[in-house]
């Protein structure tokens, strides 16, 4: 099977929608215990078309409108796994996962754990999430830090169209149950060339999106692509910044975010979901543990208030801004002397 | 009706009480007319010996866990006619049983060995592990979580043309939750071979039913649904077994859901941490123990030859020494070490928690 690791390969262009579709569609070919379960994903196609055609193509049972209820989307997906299906579950937005929480960090991360082996949970959950897109409350908000208090479960956040495809063949293939962070921002603003055929991206593996040798901005999901415009303007003024993108933060990639900060010796890191408690705190500490000794500077964080998240009228004074970037990196690379 | 649909028509034949509660063997031992056949005398002794079996487990595991030899117990006294009679109408080589944490007996029913349920208790993690042949989930303490897990896997069934039914047991504190709810609606809504099975003991620990819900009767709540409900004198393994028997074979038949109301009594405390002389009346646990379920099924057997003194002298031999061989074999099995925290925790560890491994179970750490 190709994986990103095989060299050149025929692409194709595509949106992270698109890739996203056609992985689902591929899988659901190759494998007929594959079935996709949320609200509003059979006829309409999703709420972002993300499973536009599905049914049409492998009929209600195994495209499922279901009631709205996301703690019985998840733990059905459970039983249905423990059944011998492949389910790939649809949580319209992230921000509802608090009403399956309980059936996410407790019931599907710990089954494996709780069975002593005998059951694991082969679920899929996909859920777009990310602000900037001027939503009603609750449709934006960034919780990708709370499942990684509940181990058993890997939490991963593609950025390109490529990685979308590769990590979704690989959450739906793995034994385990996967968090699938969507960034519905740059759904499908976001084009890039995608592998055809079958291809998957590992989990906790970092990418370096851009080489630099003067600083480290770390990020995922839509996050990284506002890194990519900062190191651009840097870029303009002299400074060259690698940005890293680490795909997934359950597993975290922990050599390959040593390895890009070790060599800029100064890092920032960057996330939508607010400052307190936010995954930033555990890249900064894990930095601090490994690679204190290679640091010029104090890791900053941008992230976004510790605020409810507000409307969209003012969303942009919440989330982490292009000026809040460039303000971290110049107060960095000062404070480095 | 809908037994209609499935050309099972004899729920309306079994009889009920003016409370509309289906009950075929009275307090005194008298089982209604016509329904002699139901179990036969081999059922009834089979049933006999796990009710009589699960009280010994009570007595034991509540006794190795006042000496610290076994964790927290919830015991099922009181209510062994319902877990024993539903499970009896279960094919365990081909129907699946979801339980909450008070169903011993179902669960050995089922095929789960005395030794790995009783390892469960004294913390041999790895020993009590469900064998691979055994069509049964673990005990879950989050109260109705096990529910929506219960209608993905009788969905699964279902998709997979599997012949079977899944039974899944909660209590009446877990209908307040809203796992109830949204698993009977889906379970509705996918018409799924599942027997929801409705203990209604009449505690959530200290909470009595009556602040739990507004109706008196549980089972009407199935009507919301789209699928049938109804009660049964839980104490009755007759009504239990007949009840739960209906319920398979219409879902066997493709008509989907059920839920049963089995109306009991936990008789003993909530578990090995409570104390109920708090919160309720000695004269209604009294009243409770004078339903006992074991001894109206015992009057009844020993009236029709299926049940006798020697029996049952002889049977509660062969349990002691059952339950012993069993905790013999569990107390044999090693205690689980620091690294067992790592198992079985996901199919392959990260590097970071592979580290962690090595640093509890104090292995050198070459990074």
């Amino acid at each position: 099977m190709p994986s990103e690791d095989d060299g050149p390969t025929s692409t194709h262009d595509a949106s992270i929608l698109e890739a996203i579709r056609s992985a689902l569609s591929d899988e659901m070919e190759r494998n007929e215990r594959v079935v996709v379960l949320g609200m509003d994903v059979g006829r309409l196609g999703g709420v972002f078309r993300a499973t536009q055609g599905l049914q049409s193509r492998f009929g209600p049972d195994r495209v499922v409108d279901t009631p709205m209820s996301e703690g019985a989307i998840v733990g059905a997906s459970l039983g249905l796994a423990i059944g011998g299906m492949v389910p790939v579950a649809e949580i319209q937005f992230l921000g509802f996962t608090h009403q399956a929480y309980h059936q996410i960090g407790f019931q599907l991360a710990r089954y494996r754990f709780r069975s002593r082996g005998r059951y694991h949970a082969q679920v899929t959950i996909r859920a777009p999430f990310g602000g900037g897109t001027r939503t009603p409350e609750f449709h934006a908000d960034s919780l990708e830090a709370q499942f990684t208090q509940t181990p058993g479960i890997s939490v991963v956040c593609p950025a390109f169209p490529d990685d979308a495809k590769g990590m979704l063949l690989t959450a739906i293939r793995d034994p385990d149950p996967v968090m699938y962070l969507e960034p519905q921002r740059i759904y499908r603003t976001v084009r890039g060339s995608v592998p055809n055929g079958d291809y998957t991206v590992p989990f906790g593996v970092s990418r370096v999106v851009r080489e630099g040798t003067d600083i480290t901005l770390v990020a995922w999901s839509a996050a990284v692509h506002l890194c990519l415009l900062a190191a651009d303007q840097l870029a303009e003024e002299g400074v060259s910044a690698l940005v890293l993108d680490l795909r997934s933060i359950v597993p975290l990639d922990v050599e390959g975010l040593v390895r890009a900060v070790v060599k800029t010796r100064k890092a920032i890191v960057v996330h939508e979901a607010p400052l307190t408690g936010g995954f930033g705190a555990e890249v900064v500490a894990t930095l601090h543990e490994e690679a204190f000794g290679a640091l010029d500077a104090p890791v900053a964080r941008v992230a976004s208030c510790d605020t409810p998240y507000p409307p969209g009228a003012l969303e942009d004074y919440y989330l982490p801004s292009l000026d809040r970037i460039l303000l971290a990196v110049r107060t960095t690379l000062h404070a480095s002397g | 009706m809908p037994a209609a649909d499935t050309g099972l028509a004899d729920l309306d034949r079994l009889p009920k009480t003016e409370t509309n509660v289906i009950s075929l063997l009275d307090d005194r031992g008298s089982l209604a007319d016509g329904f002699a056949e139901l179990l036969t005398p081999d059922q009834i002794g089979q049933a006999m010996r796990l009710m009589l079996l699960s009280r010994a487990i009570d007595d034991r595991v509540t006794k190795l866990q006042r000496l610290g030899r076994a964790g927290t117990y919830s015991p099922v006294h009181g209510q062994e006619a319902t877990v024993v009679g539903s499970a009896l109408a279960l094919d365990p080589a081909r129907d699946w049983m979801v339980p909450a944490s008070r169903e011993q007996p179902a669960m050995i029913r089922h095929g789960l060995p005395l030794d790995r349920l009783l390892a469960g208790y004294m913390g041999k993690i790895n020993f009590s592990r469900i064998p691979d042949n055994v069509r049964l989930l673990p005990r879950n303490q989050s109260i109705a979580s096990q529910l929506p897990h219960a209608v993905g896997l009788a969905w699964a069934l279902k998709l997979r043309h599997v012949a079977g039914v899944v039974l899944v047991y909660f209590g009446d504190g877990a209908s307040s939750e809203g796992d109830f709810h949204e698993a009977m609606n889906l379970a509705g809504v996918q018409s799924v071979p599942l027997i929801f099975v409705l203990i209604n003991n009449q505690f959530a620990i200290s909470t009595p039913v009556a602040k739990q819900a507004a109706v008196t009767n549980l089972a009407v709540r199935a009507a919301g649904y789209g699928f049938p409900g109804f009660t049964v004198d839980g104490n009755d393994l007759f009504a239990v077994y007949a009840a739960t028997q209906w319920a398979v074979m219409r879902a066997l038949a493709g008509g989907g859901p059920t839920l049963i109301e089995a109306r009991t009594y936990r008789v003993g405390f909530h578990n090995t941490s409570d104390n109920p002389k708090d919160y309720r009346d000695e004269v209604e646990v009294t009243a409770a123990v004078a339903r006992d379920p074991i001894e109206r099924l015992r009057k009844y057997a020993t009236g029709v030859g299926a049940w006798s003194t020697d029996i049952e002298i002889r049977t509660m031999k062969g349990i002691a020494s059952e339950l012993e061989s069993a905790y013999l074999r569990a107390v044999a099995v090693p205690r689980p070490g620091p690294g067992d925290i790592f198992e079985h925790t996901a199919a392959s560890l990260s590097t970071r928690v592979r580290r962690q491994r090595r640093q509890v179970k104090g292995e050198e750490d070459n990074g």
